[in-house]
């Protein structure tokens, strides 16, 4: 078996060694650089932009404004495209802007030989604006006479959607029921991979060309296109290693731009590189949204009716729009089933920098005020939060009725234990019950529940190819590609235990190029092994199926009794190795009679998708007068069916944790109300967290075949943040008697709280 | 300006090296613009991210933010020099290789080049000191826990060879 | 690529003054984890530099013959931390500076570098008042040495005159002599951080430990420029080693300090801090200097 095997990543020596080419590595060191004039308001509109001094300074190629900039509008989230109207991603942005719709928007931009004469030339652009009332703050903004910052969008709202579920009015009329109304506020953080967004793009054979630090090649290419109306075919996108995407790289950023610049110096190759503040201050953001519950529960904690609302702060473009909100919305009634649920989920402009994809999709938000709610729902109760959330969460063999997604073990349960064992869960609690003093520890607990890939929503697709070389060994291409989570190995791993051949026979092409590579919509939903495994497998059976047609002429045996192991062709009936795959390719491709290059390329369409489970604990300790938490041990415990490399997949979960550590802790990004400025838009006045801010990282995994699954796995890569703040936040509630509602629980938080609680009187 | 260029000599992983450089550049520009060493990464340009960091004269040093200028004399290594002549890779790198520490890479190179400057045979340090002596750089994909298995290993490897 | 006009190298302390006599607008760099932050974000974009990196005269530690402890200007935080007269005699300066951003910054970073950009953040700065340092600075006219309290003017003001730089700082024997501080760097993460606040409290007790000789008290970010604790270093100079005079110093020093508004914390947080800390720094100042509370 090659699956399950915790083989070493198939990129891990060029990476150690340095010589893994990423964007900057492989663009000519000559490149014409491009710098972007940002507006220092919030909102507003651009009277007229004077660049005569811009021009002056030596150096400078090129200096273009938004009154150049060509007039289509394009969208720009990474999601596949769909050929019904409705149903397409909002095209509401130019390369340039005339409307400035928050404090960094794009409205000017400079083409230079180098980037000090670029950058010279950005500070001599003078912009006169005609400056508008501007709104931060979600709710504000849908309030009529609020700022209208999109002319077709009544009081701000993108998007609102419902669901209703049974009667609630009815059901809450029900005698002796509790009420729990509480709101839940989550901040705005930033993905903080470590490369920075970086493009560069040239003219060539009358086609565009770009390359690109990007998850989604083929989305990117289309975007490119509609942004300059020009012919999809007429764009390349080429994709390399990327430094890290997180989601930011699930939309296309300046590739439309950068792309656009170039066609205005006459095809030469332009460099667009975002320094680490651009990327905070102008590229895309995790949607801040707040959480209004309503729980009607009985005494002993039965949940019979349930109210929620949702305001999710979109900032000033659609980008992934109302997917992220409705995400959320979508998964409380599944998650613990209520029979009588009415959900409302707003996605709402603002004038703030944009929301768009981040690992896990709305979830972090979702889980942080569903599972503090739950804890709230316990505490009030007197309940035991493990025993309550046994009870209530999704049963085994509950069906979504949309999705028909299925739970199909009790995989709640079995994550729970693992967790509570490796943490001595019910110990502690006991022993933290009744502290006193400066010092005080907690613990707690959250459930982690995630709908992977895009279906039924969206298109769910993925292609591959496989070419054999004249040694039997492929080389395998997906359009799904490796954005540091290890899916190259991962997919390397598929090929060769479907085709039957080692794992060293396989050489991915790692690289994406839209011109080569098949199609495929890229990185994001945890949608990699799951939907690329599809691919792969569809496409190696038929490979192989092939192949054993091909060997027939050569070993005279019915491809029927033979089969393809470890690269050799054998004879299924008694063992025998017939031929190599290798003596097959070399003698198939050069047969004076019947020669073939031995190739196949295969499409898979999903129509489903599968929930991903688990949970954390978390132990907390905190110095209440120092306002400050100390995190001493965590968990997360997933379920992600059957782990294609389980090395891989405890990384992977590691970092997902680590994310989700400074969500619940120190990440935010502050906005100045008085301008709409971010305040601390770099890695030092943005908290995240350091190797001295982590306590070991504990990640385990209950391994329960997922049975729609081409090899039994499901999505991970992004369910490991989800949890992890609620958990931690639970634990503080253990520790202190105080429930946060608010994230992150930096130590402003605490002291406003602490204060309020009583602690800091003498 | 007008412009101001300097002849700047120094060794580069193990070799005498010079070039014209201008003034203006920081050693992480003429890391890899003059010799090509892509493992000096770009990630903030201002210290916070440690993903350009090199070793000067035995310490380990942001080459973003030291003047390209201030290396005449110097003897720096970047992770390039660690990598043996024939390809295979130095304890450090491979241990980062084996405990699944990479993901994205673009960190690693400056975590594997500070563990290079402080692992010295025979050195034993706690957990809470290695991660104080790695936490100048910042990754996002790994939470740092198998970077720390990564060094540890290395240190507890070096520490049994010199006994 | 940094947007400099041009820069100009010293070797030799006789070198940077002529050099700053030449170029008087140019601006100094030591170490650089300033400066060139300042030149990429723009706020000194297109500057002059005169680079005084390379002058390996005013590097190192040492003890004159007065036992003046003697740290050169271009004395990087690091070989500050790993010098054996610092960790002898003032470990707790050490500390301080082991706090500063990262181990790469504290490799590049200078003392000079951090007390002459005048930020009242500087990890140094309060530990650096707290055992009254004197800044020595040499210029045309020669050496001139300033207590390090009057050295700093005002928010990103420091006193150097035209032609100067800033070449030790120093540290008395009547100083640090049977003297333990304690430094705290509130921060809101562990490493490559700047302080949201920052308290060096250092004592010396009477040959019994039962009483506080001296009291010394630092701050960052408590005021536009650190600061010491006058009121309550007067008011607890001579009190007994006690929880009482611990709870007294922290009520004490809100007399004191006077940190303001910002985004980066409150006024109010940043009291209540200043409070906590200075008598934790307290309590553990005694506890290094053998007494018990």
């Amino acid at each position: 078996m090659i699956i399950g095997k915790s083989y070493t990543r198939v990129d891990a020596y060029d990476k150690a060694t340095g010589r893994t080419k990423y964007t900057e590595d492989l663009c000519d060191k000559h490149a014409l650089v491009a710098k972007i004039k940002h507006s220092n308001v919030a909102h507003a509109i651009v009277k007229s932009v004077d660049i005569s001094e811009a021009e002056k300074i030596p150096g400078v190629v090129k200096v273009l404004t938004c009154f150049d900039a060509p007039e289509y509008l394009f969208p720009t989230a990474g999601h596949p495209w769909s050929t019904e109207e409705s149903h397409q991603d909002i095209c509401d942005r130019n390369v340039l802007t005339k409307h400035v719709r928050y404090y960094g928007d794009d409205v000017a931009a400079v083409v230079a030989e180098d980037e000090v004469a670029a950058k010279r030339a950005i500070e001599a652009i003078k912009v006169e604006y005609e400056v508008l009332p501007f709104v931060l703050d979600v709710q504000e903004a849908m309030k009529d006479g609020a700022p209208q910052i999109h002319e077709k969008y009544k009081n701000n709202v993108l998007a609102h959607t419902q669901i209703h579920k049974g009667n609630y009015e009815e059901a809450i009329k029900e005698p002796g029921l509790i009420k729990i109304d509480k709101w839940y506020n989550t901040q705005t953080v930033q993905h903080c991979h470590i490369e920075n967004f970086i493009c560069y793009a040239w003219e060539e054979g009358g086609r565009i060309h770009v390359t690109s630090s990007t998850q989604i090649p083929h989305v990117t290419r289309r975007c490119v296109a509609q942004a300059l109306g020009v012919d999809w075919g007429r764009v390349r996108v080429v994709k390399p290693y990327i430094g890290g995407g997180f989601g930011n790289k699930q939309d296309a950023l300046y590739e439309p731009l950068c792309a656009w610049l170039t066609t205005q110096v006459g095809g030469r190759l332009v460099k667009l590189d975002c320094q680490r503040e651009e990327t905070f201050a102008n590229n895309r953001v995790r949607h801040a949204i707040r959480y209004h519950f309503i729980s009607w529960v009985k005494p002993d904690g039965t949940l019979v009716a349930r109210k929620v609302e949702c305001f999710s702060n979109q900032g000033a473009y659609a980008s992934h729009g109302h997917a992220i909100c409705a995400k959320g919305l979508g998964s409380f009634p599944q998650l613990y089933p209520c029979e009588n649920f009415e959900g409302d989920g707003w996605t709402v402009f603002t004038n703030r920098q944009v929301g768009g994809a981040m690992r896990g999709y709305g979830m972090p938000q979702a889980t942080f005020a569903i599972e503090a709610h739950t804890e709230d729902i316990c505490t009030e109760l007197g309940l035991d939060p493990i025993a309550y959330r046994r009870k209530t969460v999704m049963p085994v063999g509950y069906v979504d009725a949309f999705s028909k997604n299925e739970l199909y073990s009790d995989t709640f349960n079995q994550c729970l234990d693992a967790g509570m064992k490796y943490i001595d869960f019910e110990r502690k609690r006991e022993a933290y019950k009744n502290q006193t003093g400066d010092i005080r520890r907690g613990i707690g607990v959250s459930l982690l529940w995630y709908n992977t890939a895009v279906w039924p929503i969206a298109l769910e697709t993925s292609s591959c190819r496989m070419v054999m070389n004249q040694d039997g060994s492929i080389q395998l291409q997906v359009g799904e590609t490796e954005i540091g989570q290890g899916a190259d190995t991962a997919f390397s791993q598929m090929a060769a235990e479907t085709l039957g051949i080692p794992f060293e026979k396989v050489h991915i092409v790692s690289c994406q190029d839209t011109d080569v590579t098949p199609f495929g919509t890229g990185a994001y939903a945890s949608r990699q092994t799951y939907a690329a495994g599809m691919g792969i497998r569809g496409c190696a059976e038929a490979f192989k199926a092939h192949i054993l047609d091909v060997a027939y002429r050569y070993t005279r045996m019915q491809s029927y009794l033979m089969d393809i192991v470890d690269g050799n062709i054998i004879r299924k009936t008694d063992g025998r190795v017939l031929m190599t795959l290798g003596e097959l390719a070399l003698t198939v491709l050069y047969d004076r009679e019947h020669n073939e290059h031995l190739t196949m390329e295969k499409t898979a369409q999903l129509k489903t998708n599968a929930y991903s489970f688990g949970c954390c604990f978390a132990e907390v300790e905190v110095d209440i007068p120092m306002c400050q938490v100390k995190l001493l041990n965590i968990i997360n415990v997933h379920d992600a069916g059957t782990l294609i490399n389980p090395a891989l997949a405890e990384a992977q979960v590691h970092g997902g944790m680590s994310m989700g550590i400074g969500y619940g802790l120190s990440e935010k990004m502050l906005y100045d109300a008085k301008t709409g400025k971010l305040l601390n838009g770099n890695l030092l006045d943005y908290k995240l967290s350091t190797m001295m801010d982590h306590p070991h990282l504990e990640a385990q995994f209950v391994e329960n075949p997922e049975p729609t699954s081409a090899y039994g796995t499901k999505g991970l890569g992004e369910p490991p943040v989800n949890p992890v703040a609620s958990a931690i936040r639970n634990a503080i509630l253990n520790a202190t008697g105080v429930a946060f509602d608010e994230l992150p629980m930096r130590p402003h938080l605490l002291y406003e709280k602490f204060s309020q609680a009583g602690f800091f009187q003498d | 300006m007008s412009n101001q260029y300097k002849l700047v000599t120094c060794t580069i992983n193990g070799k005498e090296r010079s070039a014209m450089v201008d003034v203006r550049a920081s050693l992480t520009d003429m890391l890899r613009n003059d010799y090509g060493l892509t493992s000096v990464k770009k990630g903030c340009e201002v210290g916070e991210c440690g993903a350009c960091a090199v070793i000067i004269d035995g310490e380990c040093f942001n080459s973003c933010i030291y003047l390209a200028i201030w290396a005449d004399g110097k003897n720096i290594t970047t992770l390039e020099g660690l990598t043996h002549p024939d390809g295979t890779l130095s304890d450090i790198q491979q241990a980062f290789v084996d405990e699944s520490a990479i993901q994205c890479g673009f960190c690693s190179p400056g975590f594997m080049i500070e563990a290079e400057s402080f692992l010295q045979k025979g050195k034993i340090y706690t957990d809470d000191e290695l991660r104080k002596l790695l936490s100048g750089h910042l990754c996002r994909c790994t939470g740092y826990e198998n970077i720390l298995r990564a060094v540890k290993k290395v240190m507890h490897k070096r520490a049994a060879e010199s006994v | 690529m940094y947007d400099v006009e041009a820069i100009y190298e010293a070797k030799t302390v006789e070198e940077a003054i002529k050099l700053r006599q030449e170029h008087p607008k140019a601006v100094i760099i030591a170490g650089g984890s300033d400066v060139l932050i300042k030149i990429r974000e723009g706020k000194l974009a297109g500057c002059e530099l005169i680079s005084i990196y390379g002058i390996d005269s005013i590097r190192g530690i040492r003890m004159e013959d007065d036992g003046t402890l003697r740290i050169g200007s271009l004395t990087s935080f690091s070989h500050i931390t790993r010098n054996e007269l610092i960790q002898k005699y003032i470990n707790v300066l050490g500390e301080a500076v082991d706090k500063v951003g990262g181990p790469q910054i504290r490799a590049i970073g200078t003392i000079g570098g951090n007390t002459c950009n005048g930020v009242t953040s500087a990890d140094s700065a309060s530990t650096l008042m707290a055992w009254e340092a004197i800044i020595e600075l040499t210029g045309p006219n020669g050496v001139r040495r300033v207590p390090i309290e009057k050295f700093y003017l005002g928010a990103g003001k420091v006193d150097i005159q035209p032609g100067e730089i800033q070449t030790g700082v120093l540290i008395t024997k009547d100083s640090y002599e049977n003297c333990k501080g304690h430094y705290i760097k509130y921060g809101m993460r562990n490493a490559m951080e700047i302080a949201t606040t920052g308290c060096s409290v250092n004592v010396r007790l009477s040959p019994d430990k039962k009483v506080v000789e001296r009291l010394r008290i630092g701050y960052g970010v408590a005021a536009p420029v650190p600061i010491r604790a006058h009121k309550t270093e007067a008011a607890f100079n001579g009190a007994s080693v006690s929880m009482e005079t611990a709870n007294g110093i922290a009520k004490t020093v809100l007399e004191d300090v006077n940190p303001r508004d910002s985004w980066r914390a409150s006024k109010s947080m940043r009291l209540h801090l200043c409070s906590v800390m200075a008598k934790r720094a307290f309590i553990e100042a005694v506890k290094l200097s053998g007494g018990e509370i």
